[in-house]
C-alpha cells in the first residue's frame, strides 16, 4: 500500500475529487495547508504598499491506494490539476505498513 | 397644538432620529476598526470603541455640555434632544482618536485621556464656535463656519491622534531599521466595508441633523440639500480613490476606496448646505485624492496610523473646512481667511493640550502595552477574550 499526497492549487480539488472519484478511487482527506515552492509567494497591493505574500494557500490531499492504482492515480491527479502554470503543486508517494478500519477492525487491502 | 408646539414636536423627533443615526457610527468606526487591525487585538479594538463612547459622553453629560453652552436649553425643541445630538457627537471625536493608536495602547490610560477630552477638551473647542463663545471680543474669535465640524469634530480628534502617535510610537516591526514600510494588511475586509457603511450612513444624521430643525419648508429643504450633498461627496471621493488607485498601482484596493469615501464625507461636512449640489463632487473628489495622498505621506514620516483616521479626518477636516472658504465664501461672515484662523486656532489648541495632557499621562500609567504583550496581542492582556478563538482552539 502506498500513500499518495498530492498539494494541488486549492481552486484544482473539485477537478481532481471528480476525476478519482469517476476512475473508482473512493476516499481521501484534505486538508487547507499554506507553502510555496520554487516560485517563492507573489506579492500583493495594500494602501499604496507592496507586500510579498510567502505562503500561499494550498490544498494537501491525501489518499491510500494499492499498489497497482499507484501510476494511474498519480496520473489522473497531475492531469486533472494541472493548469501549466507555475504553483501546480507536488505529489509524494510513501510505504504504508498497515491500515486498521476503526468501525470493523479490518485490515490492510480490506480497509483501504 | 397650536403650530408652534407642531414645530417643536417634530424638530425633537427629527433631532432625536438624527443623533440616532449618528450613534449608527459607533459600531461604524469599530467595525472599520475590527476589520483594518490583526486578528489579536480586534477585541480590544471593540471594547475601547464601546467603553470610550462610554465614558466620553457620560463625560459630556455631567461636565461637557455645561461648559461648551453654558446650560441645559433650547426654546425650539426639547432640550434633553439638543443635549442628546450634541453628545452623540462626542463619541466620534475620541473614536477617531483611538482608532489610529490600535494594537499597542492600552486602554485604561486611553480611556483617561478620553474623559478630559469628552468632558473638557473638545467642549471648550465647541463653546468657542458653535456654543456660549467664551472667545467674542477677543482677538481669537472665530469667525469660522463649520456646520457638523469638519473642524471641530474630525480634526480635532485628528490632531489629538496625531499627538497621541508623536508620544505612543508605531506598531513594533512597522518600519523596520533597515528602512522601508512592513506592510500589515487588514483582517477582515467585509468588517471594514460594513463599517464604512455604517460611517456612511451615519452621516447622513450627523450633519442633516446639525442644519438643526425641519420643521419649516426651507428648513425641511436644507436637511434635503445636506443630506444628498453629503452623499455625494462620498461617491466622489470613491470613485476617484478608485480611479487613483487603478492608474497608479493597476489594483482596485477597496480598504482605500472605503478611506476615500470617508474622506470625501469629512471633507463635505464643514457646509454641506452651503454648496450647489455640483460642488460636492469636487469637494468630495479632492477629499478622496487626498486620502490617497496622505496614507503613504505618514508612512514615510513613519506615523504609524492603522486605519487611516489621520489621512481621512485630520487632512479632510483641514480641507473640507477650507473648501467651504473656497467655494461658499461670501466676503461678509464667510471668508477664507476667517476659515484658515478657525481651522489654526483650534488645530494648535487640539494638539498642544493634547499632547501636554497624554504625556503626562504617559509618564504616570505607560500608553503603550509592554513588546510581549503587543506580540501575543492585546486581546489576551486587556480583554482576556480573543475575537477568533477557534484558530487555536477545536473545541
Amino acid at each position: 500500500m502506498k500513500k499518495i499526497e498530492a498539494i494541488i492549487k486549492p481552486f484544482k480539488l473539485e477537478d481532481v475529487k471528480d476525476a478519482l472519484t469517476e476512475a473508482g478511487i473512493t476516499g481521501m482527506t484534505v486538508s487547507d495547508v499554506k507553502g510555496y515552492g520554487r516560485q517563492q509567494g507573489h506579492s500583493e497591493l495594500y494602501r499604496g504598499a507592496e507586500y510579498v505574500v510567502d505562503f500561499l494557500p494550498k490544498i494537501k490531499l491525501e489518499l491510500i491506494v494499492d499498489e497497482r492504482s499507484v501510476d494511474e492515480t498519480i496520473r489522473i491527479i497531475t492531469d486533472a490539476a494541472r493548469t501549466g502554470k507555475i504553483g501546480d503543486g507536488k505529489i509524494f508517494v510513501t510505504s504504508v505498513q498497515k491500515v486498521v478500519r476503526i468501525r470493523t477492525g479490518e485490515e490492510d487491502e480490506e480497509a483501504i | 397644538m397650536d403650530l408652534t408646539e407642531v414645530n417643536y414636536v417634530i424638530d425633537t423627533f427629527f433631532t432625536l432620529f438624527a443623533m440616532t443615526l449618528i450613534i449608527f457610527m459607533v459600531p461604524g468606526f469599530a467595525m472599520l476598526e475590527a476589520g483594518l487591525v490583526r486578528t489579536k487585538n480586534v477585541s480590544t479594538v471593540l471594547m475601547v470603541n464601546t467603553m470610550i463612547y462610554a465614558v466620553a459622553s457620560l463625560g459630556f453629560l455631567l461636565i461637557g455640555y455645561s461648559i461648551a453652552f453654558g446650560d441645559f436649553g433650547s426654546d425650539s425643541m426639547s432640550a434633553w434632544a439638543a443635549f442628546l445630538f450634541q453628545m452623540a457627537f462626542v463619541g466620534k471625536v475620541v473614536n477617531i482618536m483611538s482608532g489610529g493608536v490600535s494594537e499597542r495602547a492600552r486602554v485604561l490610560p486611553l480611556a483617561l485621556f478620553t474623559v478630559i477630552m469628552g468632558s473638557v477638551l473638545y467642549p471648550i473647542i465647541v463653546n468657542w464656535t458653535w456654543g456660549a463663545n467664551m472667545l467674542e471680543g477677543t482677538m481669537l474669535e472665530l469667525s469660522m463656519y463649520d456646520l457638523a465640524g469638519s473642524t471641530v469634530i474630525h480634526s480635532t480628534g485628528g490632531w489629538a491622534l496625531l499627538a497621541a502617535i508623536l508620544i505612543i510610537g508605531s506598531r513594533k516591526g512597522r518600519y523596520p531599521k533597515e528602512g522601508g514600510v512592513r506592510v500589515i494588511p487588514a483582517s477582515n475586509v467585509p468588517l471594514v466595508t460594513l463599517g464604512a457603511f455604517l460611517l456612511w450612513i451615519g452621516w447622513f444624521g450627523f450633519n442633516g441633523g446639525s442644519v438643526g430643525s425641519i420643521a419649516s419648508k426651507e428648513s425641511a429643504d436644507a436637511v434635503a440639500l445636506t443630506i444628498m450633498n453629503t452623499n455625494t461627496a462620498g461617491l466622489a471621493g470613491a470613485i476617484v480613490v478608485g480611479l487613483l488607485m487603478y492608474v497608479q498601482y493597476r489594483k482596485l484596493d477597496i480598504t482605500m476606496i472605503l478611506n476615500g469615501a470617508l474622506g470625501g464625507l469629512v471633507a463635505i461636512t464643514a457646509g454641506p448646505d452651503l454648496y450647489t449640489i455640483y460642488q460636492p463632487i469636487i469637494i468630495g473628489a479632492i477629499g478622496g485624492a487626498l486620502v490617497v495622498f496622505a496614507v503613504p505621506l505618514f508612512d514615510k514620516l513613519r506615523i504609524d496610523d492603522p486605519v487611516g483616521a489621520l489621512s481621512v479626518h485630520l487632512v479632510n477636516g483641514i480641507w473640507g473646512t477650507l473648501a467651504v472658504g473656497i467655494f461658499a465664501s461670501n466676503g461678509d461672515n464667510i471668508t477664507l481667511l476667517g476659515q484658515l484662523k478657525g481651522v489654526i486656532v483650534v488645530g494648535v489648541f487640539a494638539f498642544v493640550v493634547s499632547f501636554v495632557i497624554l504625556f503626562i499621562i504617559n509618564k504616570l500609567f505607560a500608553l503603550r502595552a509592554a513588546n510581549d504583550e503587543e506580540m501575543q496581542g492585546l486581546d489576551v492582556e486587556e480583554c482576556g477574550l480573543e475575537a477568533y478563538p477557534e484558530f487555536k482552539r477545536a473545541f
